[in-house]
């Protein structure tokens, strides 16, 4: 492998880690405070894609400055991730947060597949993508390769402004030190009177933004097509399980090393592609049961 | 023993129907062999459910089986039919008993993950090996003899159809004496207090090891069966979504007694028809609303309704999937 | 008289807490001995230590004349303990008597596959037990719809059903009235009597203590600070000043 191959490598490895880490933060966050693996959470991203590309593509069409086309993939995730976020939250988990934890894992599984059609009557199954902004933000040379500025840099931008900010909200807000009483415990954060519903609704909205946020920066650079969703679900899962569950630190590493090693293989060994992600969780699970920065809390009796 | 009747009389009375309606209407023999199908690999589905364990990758080995039927009826085209059903299972059995070593230490999202995690594997390394999986195109499996006699189309789809029928039959049986068995109630107290079983000798990891090997190898079958049914065995059937459709139907169908595998089995076949003719393109989402509505109306799916409806029905089990497990918060 | 069960130099601290302290015990059979002391003092953690729940990081345990130190916990009830929780440990979602069937099949090692567990074992013995802890007419409920005193009594049987040669009840009067802690003591008294199993409880209640054991000893900060026949332990100054307060 030369050495330009292994910066491309590298270089794709990045910027897909930044889109792999904003979804797995997503789902790790509504795991963490709901204490649900949330499967519609492909979805999202789904939607959070398609939605980005109508947008930016109505936009692109009007001749918008660069700045509107950027912002309304933002607003296309904040859209998503407020009706789909609030509908799946009100509408189905309240409903089943005293059900054995195995329904609430397959309530989110039939939002999936409701999800899945409803996004193929809506967008149909003919490729979709806009990459208008893509090329607007012009390609820059680094270590003898040309790589868009912005899958390298504003991608990854956003992914590490995202996770410092929400390090900062979660340690120095009072509703970030809120959503950690209640994922820590929910009985005696309600109990010190903080209002575990709002609280638990307003994290899942969060998370859901953070999923449709990956698709939507994802839309600029690849063509949706049905089953974009799927493929997101599984990987981010992996991320999260390998990294430990409710792990924010650990969900960045993890998608770093996932990403790269993904597109490491792409260039390598192209029949593994899809295969590492998971050949990597189940070797990191051998060795770590419990994911690699959980501690292990021993159960009382 | 009301209770049994009805379930008997239910049983006739589907097999009978299968039959009927397999004969007069011979369109319908391939649903209703996928249909059990279905049911048989569910079976192994809800034993683990009844550990309180779901798995989103067992649909691997339907695609185990499934590949190694149609690897062994291209290599040597003169294998009877009943032979690469049992090669299919043995290989399904091998390896899970191997996989099972490794993921019956983990509880959880994390049994379902790694399940989930080893499944996309085989997946995707079966998409890519084109040369000798034949990519997602798959493989196309002849017609093999059954049981020595060569049939045509027709034939071969009727015992087919009688065999499987028999075959859902017998494992119906067999899995619900399982159920009822000191180690199926053990696999049950997997799910309520794994404390307890330790504590009492015995390991938690062998009790879900025997009946991992035994969900493997009814998913095997299934897969085999349906193999030889379509002529065909691409990725697909050992797809995510494939396994997440056997959770859901055990979901459906309730997991206290192994009827529910194949009532939830017959339920999903007929949204999947009924969409397909009516409603093309949204099936998925009519599955969808059919699982919200079953876990918010009844969440011990259809045998846990029947069972609340026959008045005499032992009280043995609230419900299999009402209460959440119990965390005891008192101190002294 | 033989030692059942045996401690020398057990060791356990975890994050700088040190919660057994070099401890040297043993236990003879047809013992009924009392565990008294303050929450924390590593009672608890004692017995997880010596049934395999813990690891030592110090020191070994001895049960029955074999070293089980580091065994699971399924090995170590093999040779014949059993044990019940402070907070009860029951399969909630089957039946009471359905409880004490798995246990009774786990005593026989390997579990029937296709055999009906309620055929697998001894009909008359199940039925004995459940009298024995006057749990018969609630055979067929739920082991999750007993109140805490009957779950703990269920505890106790699904111990009791493996015949072990000893049985050690965490608290098993916690949680239970005190109008109801005597005969509750009483019934599983009659139990361990009929089988002759010798017991270690840990209590709370210096009248059950001083009732039914026939042997204290008192646990502060993580050692065996009295060790003796009830009268002496409950009388030293040790015991009165740090565990009952009375001094």
């Amino acid at each position: 492998m030369s050495f330009e191959l292994l910066m491309l490598a590298a270089a794709d490895g990045f910027s897909y880690a930044g889109l792999l880490f904003l979804v797995s933060l997503g789902l790790t966050l509504i795991f963490g405070v709901q204490g649900i693996l949330n499967v519609a959470h492909g979805s999202l991203y789904a939607f959070g894609g398609y939605t980005a590309a109508t947008l930016a593509i109505w936009a692109a069409e009007k001749q918008a400055p660069t700045w509107v086309l950027l912002a309304a993939l933002v607003l296309a995730a904040l859209v998503v991730g407020v009706i789909l976020g609030g509908i799946l939250e009100i509408g189905l988990l309240r409903r089943v947060q005293d059900k054995d934890p195995v329904l609430q894992l397959l309530v989110t599984f039939a939002a999936f597949l409701i999800f899945e059609d409803l996004q193929r009557l809506i967008w149909g199954v003919s490729p979709y993508s806009s990459t208008e902004v893509v090329s607007r933000l012009g390609n820059f040379d680094i270590f003898g390769i040309t790589y868009t500025a912005y899958q390298l840099l504003l991608i990854p931008a956003v992914a590490f402004g995202v996770y410092l900010g929400l390090l900062f909200a979660l340690r120095r807000t009072r509703l970030g030190k809120q959503i950690i009483a209640v994922t820590h415990h929910r009985e005696v954060a309600t109990a010190l009177g903080i209002n575990a519903r709002k609280i638990g609704l307003i994290a899942f909205i969060m998370g859901a933004f953070l999923g449709a946020l990956g698709g939507a920066l994802a839309a600029p650079t690849t063509s949706l097509v049905p089953g974009v969703g799927t493929d997101m679900i599984v990987l981010s899962f992996s991320v999260v399980a390998t990294a430990g569950l409710g792990q924010i630190t650990g969900a960045l590493i993890t998608a770093l090393l996932i990403g790269l090693a993904r597109s490491v293989a792409v260039y390598t060994v192209p029949e593994l592609e899809v295969a590492v992600p998971y050949l990597i969780m189940v070797a990191v699970l051998l060795v770590r049961p419990n994911g690699l920065f959980t501690v292990a809390q021993a159960r009382r009796i | 023993m009301a209770r049994l009747f009805d379930i008997r009389i239910l049983t006739i009375a589907g097999s009978l129907l299968c039959l009927i309606l397999g004969l007069a209407f011979p369109w319908s023999k391939t649903p209703i062999i996928v249909g059990l199908c279905f049911g048989i690999a569910t079976l192994g589905v809800a034993a683990m459910v009844r550990a309180g364990q779901v798995s989103f990758g067992h649909a691997m080995y339907a695609c185990i089986a499934g590949y190694t039927v149609a690897f062994l009826a291209r290599a040597w085209p003169q294998l009877d039919g009943l032979l690469l059903i049992l090669a299919g299972v043995g290989a399904s059995l091998f390896a899970g008993a191997i996989v099972g070593v490794f993921v019956v230490r983990y509880r959880g999202i994390f049994f379902g993950m790694l399940n989930l995690a080893i499944s996309m594997v085989l997946y995707s390394v079966i998409g890519k090996f084109y040369a000798i999986t034949g990519g997602t195109d798959g493989l196309r499996i002849n017609r093999p003899t059954l049981l020595g006699i060569e049939f045509e189309r027709a034939g071969f789809e009727t015992v087919l159809l009688v065999g499987t029928l028999l075959a859902a039959i017998g494992l119906g049986i067999l899995v619900q004496r399982y159920f009822q068995s000191a180690s199926g109630e053990a696999l049950a107290g997997i799910k309520t207090n794994e404390t307890r079983l330790e504590y009492l000798g015995l390991s938690a990891r062998r009790v879900l090891w025997d009946g991992y090997l035994f969900s493997a190898g009814l998913v095997g079958l299934s897969g085999a069966l349906f193999a030889l049914v379509q002529g065909l065995v691409t990725p697909d059937i050992g797809s995510w979504l494939r396994s997440g459709e056997f959770v859901f139907i055990a979901i459906l169908g309730g997991s206290g007694h192994a009827i529910g595998a194949f009532l939830g089995a017959a339920v999903f076949e007929l949204v999947k028809l009924f969409a397909a003719a009516y409603m093309t393109g949204i099936w998925q989402m009519l599955l969808g609303i059919t699982l919200i509505v079953v876990i918010l109306v009844a969440p011990e799916g259809i045998v846990g309704l029947l069972m609340k409806k026959s008045a005499l029905a032992t009280p043995r089990r609230k419900s299999p999937w009402g209460t959440r497990r119990e965390e005891n918060k008192w101190t002294p | 008289m033989d030692a059942l069960i045996r401690t020398e130099g057990l060791s356990l601290s975890f994050g700088g807490v040190v919660a057994a302290d070099n401890i040297d015990f043993r236990l003879d059979v047809g013992e009924r001995l009392a565990v008294i002391g303050q929450n924390g003092a590593g009672k608890t953690t004692f017995i997880n230590i010596c049934t395999g729940f813990l690891k030592p990081t110090r020191g070994r345990v001895w049960f029955d004349g074999k070293d089980v130190t580091g065994m699971e916990p399924r090995h170590i009830v093999r040779f014949g303990l059993g044990r019940s929780f402070q907070l009860p440990q029951l399969f909630l979602d089957h039946t009471v008597r359905q409880c004490l069937e798995i246990s009774a099949a786990a005593r026989q090692g390997r579990l029937s596959f296709f055999k009906p567990l309620a055929q697998s074992v001894n009909r008359r013995e199940i039925e004995h037990t459940l009298e024995l802890v006057s749990l018969r007419e609630r055979g067929s409920e739920l082991a999750s719809s007993l109140p805490e005193g009957q779950r703990k009594l269920l505890d106790v049987a699904m111990a009791l059903m493996l015949n072990p040669k000893l049985l050690i009840m965490d608290e098993p009067t916690s949680g239970v009235a005190s109008e109801d802690k005597h005969d509750l003591m009483a019934t599983l008294m009659r139990a361990l009597d009929e089988r002759k199993v010798t017991s270690w409880f840990v209590e709370h209640d210096v009248d059950i203590v001083s009732r039914y054991a026939t042997r204290v000893a008192a646990w502060i900060a993580g050692k065996v600070a009295a060790d003796g026949p009830p009268a002496e332990v409950l009388a030293s100054a040790a015991v009165r000043r740090e565990i009952l307060g009375t001094a």
